[in-house]
């Protein structure tokens, strides 16, 4: 069994499994029945001065018959007076000494405000603060979450005024509803930022009722725009991590959050930089019962893998992850499908014919059976037939020898730039 | 309307004798239908003799259009909610399923039910008659292959009426499929549904009796003969007019008709025959009480024409089987009842017959009599021959001699379609083979009536495309 402990910033936990800031852990007796079913932190639901939530608030994207695709909340932070937050953080600290207790935290963006909740938090006994930057609806109207964590000036601020006060790591949670996470990342780490956590959710409406022509969710027949997370937001939030984790600027470690439902998942975001993983959706939609099949799954990977460690994991898919520019335009795969396990079903033919480079053809064999046949020399190597096919394996994107040595379109502009040069210097020279 | 009077709802009709299948659940037609991968150039529509664009049917009921589904299924086949429930599905659609391969294949026959039960329950008309032609088309049969054909020719415009000489109208739908697995709500629906686009249906009227040929023919531009067959031929066998000797037909049109029969509670049970109408009597029987059914059978499991699940299925109800047995004679008591049946023993004797099935010869000094209480026959259907030559149409031992594309007889006027026709290599004795006859003679009949002009309603894509090749070929 590998060692699945880590530590962010120094902040320890027995493993890389954590209750992102949400619902799932707006009380003690919520985040002490995780830490039970096996989480190895949680961070609190944001403190901050008490709200009032709006009744309806969660809505879901269901997607081919299968639930929870996507998950919408336009729920706010905690509406619990902080006394009373503070005295089920110090509970469950005492009951749960090892694992990872960490408060969100967002005030309005000044000074004093900064330093009073930190020292009160910190008093309660966390390991850890994480500033909400990110929460997109609801308190970005009243100038916090999302509102400041749009504008980098103000990142870099309000971090600093957290440190100022803060004997405990700090971590900035930012949003994605930003044009480049890295900018806000960047100015985070100069805030003082121990580590960065990513990301926040995304502005969304689920749905319209086509029947009512209501919002989902509604509120009395109106409706706002809520936060997008679960598993369809995955990919948009491996995506910012790994920009974050491929600029050197950005040289805090990193807590990964967004549609992680699986082990997985959170191996992908460790491989892409992430020391550990948040989650919130996918125990809203099992309960905490499934970090049991996440910690399983980990620990048998880990052992096939050969690592003796989760922490070998965090960033060793970084470097391969890079600008289009630097990619070799002279490799190449194509479609091959295999005969024997292929079934027929002409989805990698309508596909490649309808909406790709029409290179799949549907023949009839000498003894009348159907078959598929890719044309490789007109096959892009696009992937779509691979894509569409129901049958795992049918269909293998090969690797054909390259026909030309590596050459990215970086290099090729900078060869034709030199060669431009050189006509127009030797034009001078000639004329 | 249809479902909401299901027979199951009937306190009268015996449970033994409700429909067995249960329907699938909102949740599991979601979860199944979502399943299906939307083949392209779908082996399953191929396989499907009135090409209902399958994939398209299931994806609307994934996509919360079970409306559309059903618009889809019926306009590719008139009777399709019935043959949702008897299509031999394992052989056709589901049988050519992709998923075969990797999974189990789609249960398409049970989608295909939820969506036609869906558009019963709901009331819902899913077609309109055409703009009127002026012509007029008699169709004699109500069974699926003249339902088929009446919807049809109400869709190109043609005045229908249908002449059914039984009280009810739907065929062998109505009549001639064991309740447990088609009850009468059903084919009575899709009778509803042609109904609605203006067709009369004339139930009580036998042509030639009721009505002259010759008025049909004065009456009507053009007829389709979907007449089907008739009862069980008598064998000639000793022993047939004993009290306690069944038709098969018959027995199962009592059950179907509300009446059940008393007569073979805690009888002992011969059913002569191993064909899908000797299944459903045997089952029949069992149900109606019988204290034990033996069906009796000439060959042996690989020779029987039942299709391979009716066989299960028959065991499953605890039916046995007197394999390479022949009955000779029907034993009767001085009371003129059945009380055994005399049969010898056979043996394959090597040589094999002309169809490729092995040949049997009796075993010397091997009668014996099975003591049994009641004789069903179901050894085939008798042929419609007096209709056919009242007709005046040429015809082979009351086959009509027809163009297998188009049903077209040898009188221009008159067309043929469904089981009066087999026989005759035009399909399989199916309700769906005699729902695409039906389908094709109206097609054929629309072109040579109103020429290659004639007004095409509104197709699904599918059926566009087996309608213009059907076109395309009479052309």
């Amino acid at each position: 069994m590998a060692d699945l402990s880590i530590s962010l910033a120094g902040i320890r936990s027995p493993n890389p499994f954590w209750l992102a800031s949400a619902p799932p852990t707006n009380t003690g007796y919520q985040v002490q029945r995780a830490f039970e079913a096996g989480w190895g932190g949680a961070v609190w639901k944001t403190l901050g001065e008490p709200i009032i939530n709006t009744s309806s608030r969660f809505a879901a994207v269901h997607y081919g018959g299968r639930r929870v695709a996507g998950f919408n909340n336009i729920e706010l932070i905690s509406d619990r007076p902080l006394e009373v937050n503070l005295k089920e953080i110090r509970e469950t600290k005492k009951r749960f000494p090892n694992h990872a207790l960490v408060a969100s935290l967002m005030v309005e963006p000044t000074r004093q405000k900064w330093h009073e909740i930190v020292k009160r938090v910190e008093d309660a006994g966390v390991d850890g603060l994480e500033l909400n930057f990110g929460c997109p609806h609801g308190m970005a109207e009243r100038g916090m979450g999302a509102a400041s964590g749009q504008q980098p000036d103000l990142v870099e601020k309000q971090t600093m005024w957290a440190k100022e006060a803060a004997r405990t790591p700090v971590i900035v949670k930012l949003t994605p509803n930003i044009t480049d996470i890295t900018v806000t990342a960047r100015h985070a780490v100069l805030g003082g930022a121990d580590a960065v956590s990513l990301i926040n959710t995304i502005n969304s409406l689920a749905g319209v009722d086509l029947e009512s022509w209501n919002t989902i969710p509604h509120v009395g027949g109106k409706g706002a725009h809520g936060g997008y997370c679960g598993p369809a937001v995955k990919p948009i939030a491996l995506n910012m991590l790994a920009e974050c984790a491929r600029d050197p600027r950005v040289n805090v470690p990193m807590s990964g959050i967004g549609g992680i439902s699986t082990w997985e998942d959170a191996v992908e975001f460790m491989l892409m930089g992430a020391t550990g993983v948040q989650v919130c959706t996918a125990a809203m939609h099992h309960g905490f019962r499934i970090v049991e099949e996440m910690v399983d799954g980990l620990n048998r990977y880990l052992d096939r893998k050969g690592l003796a460690s989760v922490t070998e994991l965090t960033g060793k898919s970084v470097s391969r992850y890079s600008d289009w520019g630097e990619l070799d335009l002279n490799y190449r795969v194509v479609a091959r499908i295999h005969q024997d396990t292929c079934i027929n079903c002409n989805k990698c033919h309508i596909a490649c014919e309808d909406t790709s480079h029409q290179c799949i053809d549907m023949l009839t064999g000498s003894s009348g059976r159907p078959y598929l046949q890719v044309r490789e020399d007109d096959c892009v190597g696009c992937n779509l037939c691979s894509i569409v096919c129901p049958v795992d394996g049918a269909i293998e994107m090969v690797e054909l020898p390259a026909a030309a040595p590596m050459l990215t379109w970086n290099e090729r502009q900078r060869v034709l730039a030199k060669l431009g040069a050189d006509s127009i210097e030797a034009e001078a020279v000639e004329g | 309307m249809g479902i909401h009077h299901s027979i199951s709802d009937d306190p009268t009709v015996p449970a033994a004798f409700r429909e067995m299948v249960p329907p699938l659940s909102r949740a599991a037609a979601a979860e199944e239908s979502n399943r299906c991968l939307y083949c392209y150039d779908a082996p399953c529509i191929k396989a499907c003799p009135t090409s209902i664009n399958i994939p398209s049917f299931i994806k609307r009921i994934a996509t919360g259009n079970t409306e559309g589904a059903a618009y889809a299924i019926m306009d590719a086949n008139p009777v399709g909610a019935s043959c949702a429930r008897v299509c031999p599905t394992e052989l056709l659609c589901e049988g050519a399923c992709v998923l075969h391969d990797t999974s189990t294949p789609i249960t398409i026959g049970r989608l295909q039910r939820y969506a036609t039960d869906y558009a019963a329950s709901e009331g819902l008309q899913l077609f309109a008659p055409g703009a009127s032609t002026g012509l007029s088309a008699g169709v004699i049969g109500s069974g699926p292959a003249g339902l088929s054909a009446a919807r049809e020719l109400a869709r190109y415009g043609f005045n229908v009426e249908i002449y059914e000489a039984k009280p009810v109208a739907g065929g062998l739908d109505s009549t001639g499929i064991v309740s447990f697995r088609l009850p009468q709500h059903v084919p009575a629906w899709e009778v509803e549904q042609v109904e609605a686009l203006g067709v009369k249906v004339h139930t009580g009227t036998r042509i030639g009796s009721t009505i002259s040929v010759q008025q049909l023919l004065d009456r009507h531009d053009t007829v389709v003969l979907a007449a089907g067959m008739g009862y069980v031929p008598p064998l000639g066998m000793e022993g047939e007019e004993l009290d306690g000797v069944h038709d098969a037909i018959r027995l199962v049109e009592a059950t179907k008709s509300g009446r059940m029969p008393t007569s073979l509670a805690g009888a002992r049970v011969a059913v002569i025959g191993a064909g899908n109408t000797a299944i459903d009597a045997a089952t029949c029987s069992m149900r109606l009480g019988a204290s034990g059914v033996k069906i009796v059978y000439r060959r042996t499991a690989a020779e029987m024409t039942a299709y391979p699940f009716e066989f299960e299925f028959a065991k499953q109800e605890g039916i046995e089987f007197a394999w390479l047995t022949q009955p000779m004679r029907i034993v009767g008591d001085e009371a003129g009842k059945v009380a055994g049946l005399e049969c010898i023993r056979l043996e394959p004797d090597g040589r094999i017959g002309a169809d490729g099935r092995r040949l049997t010869a009796p075993v010397p000094d091997s009668t014996f009599l099975m003591e049994v209480d009641a004789v069903v026959f179901a050894t085939g259907q008798q042929r419609l021959i007096p209709l056919a030559e009242q007709l005046g149409i040429q015809h082979e031992n009351g086959i009509p001699e027809v163009n297998p594309l188009t049903g077209l007889t040898s009188n221009p006027r008159i067309y043929a379609a469904g089981d009066i026709l087999q026989g005759t290599g035009a399909g399989e004795a199916t309700v769906v083979s005699a729902a695409e006859q039906g389908k094709r003679a109206a097609a054929a009949i629309a072109l040579a009536f109103l020429g290659e002009s004639y007004p095409d309603f509104k197709r699904e894509p599918s059926s566009a495309k087996a309608a213009g090749s059907v076109q395309a070929r009479l052309r």
